[in-house]
């Protein structure tokens, strides 16, 4: 089939190269792939590692040192662009310059130079913003800390993105575009529209650092939801979703449950979620009717969110028994009911009665993170273990009993996360609105503070799992680089497993 | 009525237009006529070799 669908269109220049392998084969450019590969694995140990840093700072504040570089304020940003930006990021780039060549079946438009390009442009950006950070340069507004002059880079280096990206699919020789770039293109225009409008500010001077944002006061807060929660919605849900379009058929070997699901909910997740930034603003100076419409958009994003979540398990349905034998798939199914368990506890934290209790407390964090190590990470892991063997032609993994061992540390570290973090919540909100019967608050905030410790305590455990698990993943595919192969015992199907019993 | 009357009446019902848009986005995806075309579609990763 590909070597008929390359045949057809030999004449023009772009496929030179591919011909002169032979029909069958098409010069994909993979070392910008593998570059940003690597990338992810070590920025996802620096962003842990730093997440879990933080983490101990909460739980005990002598950790800060004294010193104003090492404070919470300045790490905090360091640890959410670290793993959003900076991990989420590069896997974004390895796997959507990766499915696009392939499901295109055409070279990256630009080559290899672009590639560099956007390869270097883009870990510049990130220690430009990093060190801006830690030298506490700031804008002050959440995953947009990032000044104007970082701005500016960010913005030549995304539209480079786009330009190869969409280059890329305009010389396709597949004359469909494969439902995975959908996302992944809604991903690179609409974070590009977000940065872009979010970031509209005036620098103070020529050489200095600071600037001024263009929207003020409650419009600016809008403008800042409206970027915060499609940041969210487009770079953590879309672009995401076009990883498990590819990965999880492409491990499970066989198609997407329904086509025509990811069609619906594709364009019903497109429709829907950018109207739901207002929920961040509840009981704030926001006229009522925006918070009112952006809780209703979340509420009816839960369809399409969990029409992807369907889509995605469901490609298993009469192969369940895979999960038994390949924790590659494990890691890749397990995100997608992470992926359906947050988009239904989002919708419920929009609702204005819930957020009453929820905003401001560590509910939102136990949240973000079921999400964020839940399905973001376990995603890209799962894809990170299929590419490394594919792009550095390894017959097969490392160790597949190695990836387990990291599944059950990460997955076990997830649950210690997340449920520390709701009783916490929880109980944060509850003891901030208790009253006794004279009328008075019946807590302290430090009273508040103190009951949190223990939780803060099993949240950094948490945290240290998952770190524990990262590392040994990196331990795995240095070995399946250097093409070591691990003696162990093969996972076997459950029918083999019975017969060799008897 | 003038067009520059028309045209505010008809940006205010934008919700109408995104709803036509995405009814017609679903009659499309659900015609039975297109379910081989999905079909071959939804193969596009698997018929690659690496």
């Amino acid at each position: 089939m590909t070597a008929a669908t390359l045949s057809h269109g030999g004449a023009g220049a772009g496929q030179s190269a591919g011909q002169a392998l032979g029909t069958t084969e098409i010069a994909y450019h993979e070392a910008v792939v593998r570059h940003f590969t690597l990338a992810t694995v070590f920025w996802g140990i620096v962003g842990f590692a730093a997440g879990l840093f933080i983490a101990l700072q909460l739980a005990f504040p002598a950790l800060n040192l004294g010193i104003e570089y090492f404070g919470f304020g300045r790490l905090r940003p360091l640890h959410t662009s670290a793993v959003i930006f900076a991990f989420g990021g590069n896997a974004l780039f390895a796997t959507s310059l990766y499915v696009v060549q392939r499901t295109c079946r055409a070279p990256l438009f630009g080559g290899e130079a672009m590639g560099a390009f956007l390869f270097w442009g883009y870990q510049i950006f990130i220690v430009l913003a990093a060190t801006g950070y830690v030298f506490g340069i700031t804008q002050g507004k959440e995953y947009a800390e990032p000044e104007w002059y970082v701005d500016l880079w960010l913005t030549v280096v995304w539209v480079g993105y786009l330009v190869v990206y969409v280059g890329t699919i305009m010389r396709r020789h597949e004359p469909h575009i494969y439902v995975a770039n959908w996302f992944f293109l809604a991903m690179i225009l609409t974070v590009a529209m977000l940065h872009i409008v979010n970031n509209l500010n005036v620098p103070v001077s020529l050489f200095g650092a600071h600037s001024y944002p263009v929207f003020a006061g409650v419009q600016g807060a809008m403008v800042q939801w409206w970027y915060g929660h499609n940041a969210v919605g487009f770079f953590l849900t879309a672009g995401f979703l076009g990883i498990m379009y590819y990965f999880v058929p492409k491990q499970a070997g066989r198609p997407v449950y329904s086509y025509r699901l990811s069609i619906i909910h594709f364009w019903a997740l497109i429709f829907l979620y950018i109207w739901a930034g207002p929920h961040h603003l509840h009981y704030t100076s926001l006229p009522d009717w925006a918070q009112t419409l952006g809780m209703t958009f979340s509420v009816m994003l839960w369809m399409p969110s969990w029409g992807g979540m369907i889509n995605g398990i469901m490609t298993l349905s009469g192969a369940w028994d895979k999960l038994r034998t390949d924790p590659v798939l494990r890691f890749l199914v397990t995100s997608v009911a992470f992926y359906g368990m947050s988009t239904f506890e989002g919708p419920v934290m929009s609702i204005k009665a819930v957020n009453a209790l929820s905003h401001y407390t560590d509910w939102t964090i136990g949240h973000v993170h079921s999400g964020a190590l839940g399905w973001v990470a376990f995603v890209t892991f799962g894809a990170v273990y299929f590419l490394v063997p594919t792009l550095w032609k390894r017959e097969r993994l490392y160790s597949l009993r190695l990836v387990s061992v990291h599944f059950w540390i990460s997955t076990l570290g997830i649950v210690l996360y997340i449920t520390a973090m709701w009783i916490s919540g929880v109980m944060q909100g509850l003891m901030w609105r208790a009253y006794d019967n004279l009328g008075f608050l019946q807590y302290s905030f430090v009273e508040t503070v103190e009951a949190m410790h223990p939780f803060y305590v099993i949240r950094a455990m948490g945290g240290l799992l998952f770190l524990i698990g990262a590392l040994v993943m990196a331990y795995n595919l240095v070995r399946t680089i250097r093409g070591d192969l691990r003696v162990e015992q093969p996972y076997t199907a459950v029918r083999t497993a019975v017969a060799a019993a008897r | 009525m003038e067009a520059d009357m028309i045209l505010p009446v008809l940006r205010s019902l934008w919700v109408l237009w995104m709803m036509a848009l995405f009814t017609g986005i679903l009659f499309w995806a659900l015609r039975p006529a297109n379910r081989s075309r999905f079909e071959t579609a939804a193969a596009i990763p698997l018929r690659d070799e690496e």
